[in-house]
This record gives C-alpha cells, structure tokens and sequence, in this order.
C-alpha cells in the first residue's frame, strides 16, 4: 500500500490571530484508521475540520496550504464543497442526532442529495444502521424518537448518518469521550470494522485507545505535527521526546 | 485534661458561635429576600384581581347575547359590542398574516445569513430601540404612511399594517432568541453531511425554532389587540354601522369602542366599557392559552 488517500501539504490554519496549525504536511493511507493524537488545545480537532472543510463555519478562520483527496486539491478553486462534505463523513464528540426519529436520522443525508425515495431509501437505511452495527437494537422502533436511544447507541446511529451517505473517509472528533466504558469499547470494534471500507480519521486523547484501534498514529504539540508513523512503533520506541513523555505519563 | 486541649476545645467553641452567628444572618437574609418577592407577587395578584372585580362588577349584567350581537348605540339598552368584535378579529388576523413572516424572515436572515459587521450590529439594536418606541408613535406613522401617502384610507388594511410594524420588533427579537437556541451541533451535524445554508436553515433551524417563533408571535399579538392609542389615530373615534366584509373597509377595534364608551357623559355606559373590557380579556385569555398551547406540544423534547 504506498498509494496514499489524503495528502496535507504545507497546511496552516489561523483562528482570528492565532495560529492554530502551523506547516502540517501528513500522508494518509486509505482502509487504515489513522489517529491524531496530543493534549488539549493542540488543534487535533481544527486539522481534521480542515480535510472537509468544516472549519469555514467559523467566522474568523483563515486557512492556507493544500489538501488533496485522490489527488483532488479540497481547497482548489471547482471543488463543490457540499459534494466534498458528502464524501468526507464526521462523526463529532458529542453524539449530536437530530430531533427526528431514528429514521429520519439516517435518511437526512440521502433526502438532502436526493439519492434514494421510498423502498430504496429505506434499504439505505437498514445497510447504514448495519454497517453502524445498531440495526438489530433498532429495527423494531425505528420510528422513535432518536433520544428515546443510548448515548452509546446515539453515538452509532451518528456513525449510521455518516455513512448513509456513502462517505469514502469518516472523520470521527474523540467519538467515545462522552460515553461509559461498555459504549467505548462497542464503538471502538465498530471503527475497526469500518477500516475495512472507509479510510477513518480519530482525533483522540486517550493513548490506549489510539493504541488499540489504529494502524497510524500521529502526534501533534501546540498546532505542529510532531510526530507519525505507525502506531506500533511510535508507541514502542518514539523518536520525539515530547512524544515519549506524553506515552509515559510525564505530562499531557 | 492538659492546657493544650483546653485550648483547643475553648478556641473550637468560639468558632462554632461565629459559625453558628453567620448562619443566623444568611437565614434572616434569605427570609428577607422571600417576604420581598412575595409582596411582589401579591400587589401584582390584587391589582389583577382588583381590575377584575370591577369589571365584573360593573360588567357583568351588561354582559349578554344582546351586548354581543349588537352594533353601537347611542341609547346604552340596545348598544352592543359585535362591530368592534369583528373589527379586532379582522385586524388581528391581517396582522398575523403580515407581521409573522416578515419577522420571522428578518430574524433568520439576521441569524443565519447576515455577516457579523458593524452595520448588522446597527441593524440590531435598532430593532430593539424599536421595540421600545411609544405605540403611538406608530399610530401616527400609519396615518401618513397608510392612511394617507399609500391613500389606503382608514381601512383594516392600514390598522393591520400599523400593528405590524408596531410588533414587529417584538416578533424578530423573540425570533432570533429561538433560532440562536437551536444547538450549534445540530447545524455542524447537517453541515457535515452536505447541506447548503439553505437545507440547514429549512430542514434543522426552522423545525426546532418554530414553537419559540410561534409563541412570541402570539403573545405580540395579544399585545396588538388590547392597543388602542394607535388604532385611535388609524380608525377615528366615529360610529361604523357595519362589520368589515373586506380589508379596504373601515373598521373599529374594541379598545377604541371601549375608550368610545368611557368619554359618555351617562354612568350606563360605563357599564358598557366594563362589559366590553370583559369580552376583550375573554380574547386575550383566549389567545395566550393557545400560545402555551403550542409551547407544551412542541416543547416535549428536551437533552
């Protein structure tokens, strides 16, 4: 696999004066699931924001360098940025379903492209809340109200929306921060199953979790990538102080 | 027992009392705050209810299907309320039908569309300066926008514009209050899959603003119907002999049929204006028992 899916190049994001990603260059293999890592306030959550371009949401951004999916710059001048949204996934910290029933979640996206009406939309549904491994906690009550749901099962069924769009990268902003252990551990083997069709992006704080659900890891400090590679190494023997002091517990 | 734990012991005691001192006087000032609030609601409750059983008082056996069906009078036996009941309908209604989308799309521009500049900044606390200006104010406005310059005469239509612009302040104010309550993460979620501004405006904004927008716009409403300065200076104190059968026919509101009735030298009439401010609490009530209607029926889902 040397073919990579996104490549950051020279990427620099600032938040009114501060500059919150300095020079990021990163490649990013496709069917792995890649975890950005690092303390709070490090701009873990602004660099995946940049790759389908969420960031623009805040006012006072301003963002420079380039970001290629499949060789395609994100911030080329013909991209259509709500066609890029539909490929790019998120999956946020908190889960964030809408007020709507369970259905109507998952059938939001495909409703606003006008994919699918009818039977072959809710053959849509049903494939996303499987691949979202939810369908058979829901299939009896699909026409519930989505908070009627677990925070762990709101979590999947955000992951379902995601990918009911038929996404090819699935960004995922510390996906399991809000939920208890059992949830965690349900969305963790879900990530790793995803891989096997999607390119998955975590930011995470938590080293075991980025330990045990990715296949790369890297580590950034204060807006700069400090360190990546694959995890197991990076976790084995860090080239980085800074990163073999966050692995050892000396601060973070 | 050695010095030390006498000390000890005396010191610990001296400490409870000025503990015990401090709790003392955080309950008498929490009491104080109680007995303060409570005299609030009570003059508030016995001034409602004083104005209540006067209008009983006097009204109610003025009150009857005669009073309701029948136009003014100058003889207080035949006069009746039923021109004046219509005439606020109709205003009330042409006013809903204005005023509520023209807020309502102001504020969703203002939230939603509107880039954070100075001028928008301006826009906004004009709009609340607005809020603010004397009612009558508007009513003269609408006498030489309507009534005269647009030549739409003393009609429903010039009343209802008015009250449109007198609430509409209140409706984009109390607008923006529930679109700005809808949960960013809702909007990012939409963003993320692909919306446009519009599709996040339409399909995530509007459906969990709209009780909120709802109910402000009833409650202004409310306010509309018991306004009599400017309807005073939009309709004329005359007497109108017929219910409006069109939005360019002039008209008369209960306020002023109220106000009208008040100005009789004869002590029936007062009587009269009781009953009629009778009918229009009865409206009133009406209308704001419908607006938490509408708020407890959409208002089930919480997080």
């Amino acid at each position: 696999m040397n073919k990579e899916k996104i490549e950051i190049k020279s990427l620099n994001i600032w938040f009114g004066k501060k500059h919150v990603i300095t020079d990021v260059n990163m490649k990013i293999k496709p069917n792995a699931v890649t975890a950005v890592m690092g303390p709070s306030g490090c701009g873990k959550t602004t660099l995946i924001k940049a790759i389908n371009r969420l960031n623009e949401l805040i006012k006072i951004s301003r963002t420079t360098g380039k970001i290629f999916i499949d060789k395609e710059n994100v911030y080329g001048k013909e991209i259509d940025i709500f066609e890029l949204r539909r490929q790019v996934g998120m999956v946020f910290q908190k889960p964030n379903p809408f007020p709507k029933s369970i259905y109507e979640n998952v059938a939001f996206g495909p409703k606003l492209h006008k994919v699918a009406n009818g039977k072959e939309l809710d053959e849509i549904v049903e494939k996303s809340l499987k691949g979202a491994a939810l369908w058979d906690e829901v299939k009896d009550r699909i026409n519930d109200d989505a908070f009627s749901l677990s925070g762990g099962q709101q979590q999947r069924l955000c992951i379902a929306r995601a990918l009911a769009v038929e996404p090819n990268i699935i960004l995922m902003d510390e996906p399991c921060s809000a939920l208890d252990p059992a949830a965690t551990a349900e969305i963790e083997t879900l990530i790793r199953e995803l891989r096997q069709r999607y390119t998955v992006i975590v930011v995470t704080h938590n080293l075991q979790q980025a330990a045990r659900i990715s296949d790369f890891t890297a580590f950034m400090y204060v807006g700069k990538l400090v360190e990546y590679g694959d995890t197991k190494s990076l976790f084995e023997k860090p080239e980085n102080e800074l990163v073999e002091q966050y692995i050892t517990g000396k601060f973070g | 027992m050695d010095c030390k734990t006498l000390l000890e012991k005396i010191l610990k005691l001296a400490k409870n009392r000025q503990a015990k001192r401090r709790d003392i006087w955080r309950k008498i000032k929490g009491d104080i705050i109680l007995v303060l609030c409570l005299t609030g609601i009570i003059i508030t409750l016995a001034s409602l209810a004083a104005i209540l059983f006067d209008a009983l008082q006097e009204g109610l056996p003025w009150l009857d299907i005669q009073f309701l069906t029948s136009f003014a009078s100058r003889r207080p036996e035949q006069a009746g309320i039923f021109v004046a009941f219509f005439g606020s309908i109709w205003v009330v209604a042409l006013t809903a039908f204005i005023s509520f989308p023209l807020g309502v799309g102001a504020a969703l521009y203002l939230e939603e569309y509107a880039p954070q500049n100075h001028l928008t900044s301006f826009i906004r606390l004009n709009i609340s300066n607005l809020a603010g200006v004397p009612s009558i104010v508007y009513g003269i406005l609408g006498l030489a926008l309507f009534v005269d310059a647009l030549s739409f005469g003393r009609s429903v239509l010039s009343g209802a514009l008015t009250l449109s612009l007198l609430i509409l302040p209140v409706i984009i104010i109390v607008s923006q209050e529930a679109i700005r309550s809808v949960p960013r993460a809702d909007r990012e979620g939409a963003y993320a899959l692909g919306a446009t501004r519009w599709q996040v405006t339409r399909d995530i904004v509007v459906p969990q603003a709209f009780p909120g927008m709802l109910t402000g716009a009833i409650l202004a409403l409310s306010r509309a119907i018991g306004e009599a300065a400017p309807m005073i200076a939009i309709a004329a104190l005359v007497y109108i002999p017929f219910t409006p059968s069109g939005p360019l026919d002039r008209f008369t509101v209960l306020p002023i049929q109220i106000f009208n009735w008040v100005n009789q030298p004869q002590s029936e009439f007062r009587g009269l204006a009781a009953a009629g401010i009778l009918v229009l609490l009865a409206v009133l009530l009406s209308i704001n028992s419908l607006a938490i209607f509408i708020r407890n029926r959409y208002q089930k889902r919480g997080r």
